[in-house]
């Protein structure tokens, strides 16, 4: 996994209330089997104005002007400003991989739905979780200052606004840690391979059962 | 005395391999469900790293997602989807399988319909499927959730999860439900009144004597829809009819190890003096039969209700999302419930297509006929069980001299990825559960009810009091 310490980068603005994964990458595009490639297809319903398919040149199909994220101010943006409940809806870790895919590296928002937010860390794309006061504000900064960037430092949680205003956010320690090193959840996981096996004996003798 | 715990806690305790000091865990997988949709890229994964699955008897799996629901003899004639069944029958082949009922197995359905129904889903276990809908299994006193690709191969290569815990809610449904009042008027009437964030970082204990008056297919139901709520995990406490259910199923233990696992499983409720972090109380004698109005599970209200307007709401923001909605799904404001008239009608889903349901359509559909104005009823069992049951009772019959479609088990309209999807402006009663913007097809506007109220919808051609036409 990709190394998260700081992040500078353009700021796109999505001023939606429950923005559901399967707005975020329509179901017609899971059936693939890869793990690359979403990108262009991300948010495809609000993107375009034609209906979407795998396999479509998506170079030429006609594109939404109303859509926020396809105005030239937002092009390039690596950080997608959001608002409550994003995420919400189906599982699937497409989602992030379309956003990541988009070169999106973090997320700032009210609040994200708990699949999606714990998806997003296993892909090194980090979901921040700020008051509405500053969102509200944010967005309000997006939309009137062209060009307008944000720096997040993980190690010391901030975001900071160009005028050096910096807002502190939470993070669980475990996942900081993994996102600043890059690290392979699943190796983590294995140096205890041990004691899960300990715990699977225990398990088999106390309930036979669940092993049938 | 040991201190009082709810039953998440039990269930947590009993699953944690490894704590660490910031109170994440390596939460141990009992049970596996593994889909077509979510997993191809888990496997390859795995064995780009070189890695062997932990333990495959562990794995339950199906075909469901993109599977047809009609011309099974031709196979599936979409290449992008077959190839992805056919890489979940070679995945599977490879790597074994407790249970693998492949695309046209007599056994094939929803992984959320099939789990249950041959007992592969038993109280105490904690059970993941690359499905948000997971949460269904918790109807069995499981720790049930949904969980990512990557978390997909974080089980199959170690069996475990690492876990933060949840905060602990008790949705309490007192009292008795009216007649025609199901299950899922329950759980959406919830959401309606705790929205779909409310139960966000809460584990969910479904209790009350309403809940406790469900059979276990009706909690499903309920379960089914804790995510929509907010919260990845919903279950209910294990009592005799927990148990009743179990008995004799395939998976289910058998003989020495039944009576020692049904002594365990008694265990498996929250204790008396237990304390919850939230409680939310509802009253069962007030809930309505539900209908969604909007482009959310929370934007619901009773079927003699009327669709809100923007202004209604103080919050800007909900006050947009009102808006949007409204325009999405082509309703004015102030519009009665009853006269939204609609198109299609979609029975099925991990939600509503279990026997039970079909049953409850059925009576009401039985010697009815829906509407001219309907263009298509679809019938989708959950399971090829299911199906075979409901064709011995004749269900099936009863669908079809009305003018529905009976077909084969999947999810068909539920999200969408087959051939079965509402065409753009297209408005459907639909038993599932979401009706978000293009969830049953492109511009398609999802109506989210009861399988009674989807039945009474087909015969009118728009919403009615189901206890009114019964
Ligand atoms: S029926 Fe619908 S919600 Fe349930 S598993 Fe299938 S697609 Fe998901």
């Amino acid at each position: 996994m990709e190394k998260f310490e700081k992040h500078e980068g353009l700021v796109a603005p999505l001023d939606r209330s429950n923005v559901d994964t399967d707005a975020i990458i329509p179901k017609q595009f899971l059936k693939s089997i890869k793990r690359s490639g979403f990108g262009p297809n991300a948010f495809d319903e609000w993107r375009y104005l034609d209906h979407g398919e795998p396999g479509m040149d998506n170079s030429v199909r006609p594109r939404n002007p109303d859509f926020v994220l396809n105005q030239e101010r937002y092009q390039g943006a690596s950080i997608l400003l959001v608002r409550v409940n994003f995420g919400c809806g189906s599982s699937r870790e497409h989602a992030p991989w379309a956003l990541q895919d988009c070169g999106f590296r973090a997320l700032i928002g009210e609040s994200f739905a708990d699949i999606f937010f714990n998806n997003c860390y296993k892909n090194g794309v980090l979901p921040i979780v700020l008051p509405k006061a500053e969102i509200d504000a944010l967005f309000g900064l997006t939309e009137y200052s062209p060009g307008f960037r944000l720096t997040i430092d993980l190690p010391a949680q901030l975001v900071v606004r160009p005028d050096g205003h910096k807002i502190p956010f939470q993070i669980d320690p475990f996942r900081k840690e993994s996102l600043v090193n890059g690290w392979d959840e699943i190796g983590l996981t294995l140096r205890h391979a041990e004691k899960i096996r300990e715990f699977e004996e225990r398990r088999k003798r106390e309930h036979a059962w669940l092993f049938a | 005395m040991t201190a009082a715990k709810t039953l998440y806690e039990k269930l947590w305790d009993a699953h944690v391999v490894h704590a660490e000091a910031d109170g994440t865990a390596l939460i141990y997988i009992d049970r596996h469900l593994v889909h077509e949709v979510t997993s191809p890229q888990a496997f390859e994964g795995l064995k780009l790293a070189g890695r062997k699955p932990w333990r495959p008897s562990s794995i339950v799996a199906t075909a469901d997602h993109n599977t047809p629901t009609q011309h099974w003899e031709a196979g599936i004639t979409d290449a992008v989807s077959r190839q992805q069944v056919e890489t979940l029958d070679a995945n599977i082949r490879e790597v074994g399988a407790l249970a693998y009922f492949p695309f046209k197995d007599k056994h094939q359905g929803i992984v959320h319909v099939i789990g249950p129904e041959h007992g592969a889903t038993l109280p105490g276990m904690t059970v993941v499927c690359g499905d948000s809908h997971t949460s269904t299994h918790g109807a069995f006193a499981c720790l049930a959730h949904g969980i990512g690709t990557s978390e997909v191969e974080h089980v199959l290569a170690t069996q475990c999860l690492v876990q933060a815990k949840s905060k602990t809610m008790l949705v309490r449904v007192d009292g008795k439900v009216g007649n025609g009042v199901t299950a899922k008027d329950i759980v959406l009437a919830l959401i309606g009144r705790i929205g779909t964030a409310g139960g966000s970082g809460y584990a969910i204990e479904f209790g009350g004597s309403a809940i406790r008056a469900l059979t276990m297919e009706g909690r499903m139901t309920v379960c089914n829809m804790a995510i929509e709520a907010g919260a990845r995990v919903g279950f209910v406490a294990v009592d005799q009819t927990t148990i009743d259910y179990l008995q004799g199923r395939s998976f289910a233990p058998k003989g020495d190890q039944w009576e020692s696992a049904v002594s365990y499983w008694r265990t498996l409720v929250s204790d008396r003096d237990a304390k919850f972090d939230q409680i939310v109380v509802l009253d069962a004698a007030a809930i309505e039969p539900q209908v969604t109005w909007g482009t959310s599970p929370e934007m619901v209200c009773g079927i003699h209700g009327s669709v809100p307007a923007p202004e209604d709401f103080a919050d800007p923001v909900k006050r947009e999302g009102v808006a949007r909605a409204l325009q999405y799904m082509g309703l004015s404001p102030r519009t009665a419930i009853s006269q939204i008239k609609i198109d299609k009608v979609f029975i099925g889903s991990c939600t509503n297509s279990r026997i039970e349901d079909l049953r409850a359509a059925a009576q009401v559909v039985k010697g009815r006929s829906i509407a001219s104005s309907v263009k298509l009823a679809l019938v989708v069992p959950g399971s090829g069980l299911v199906k075979r049951q409901a064709e011995a009772e004749g269900l099936d019959r009863i669908f079809i001299a009305a003018g529905f479609d009976w077909r084969q088990p999947g999810c068909s309209m539920c999200l969408a990825m087959n051939d079965d999807r509402l065409e753009p402006g297209e408005r459907c009663a639909s038993t599932s559960n979401r009706n978000f913007e293009g969830r049953q097809g492109a511009g398609g506007r999802t109506h989210l009810v009861s399988p009674a109220m989807a039945a009474a919808a087909a015969i009118a051609g728009r919403f009615v009091d189901v206890r009114e036409i019964n």
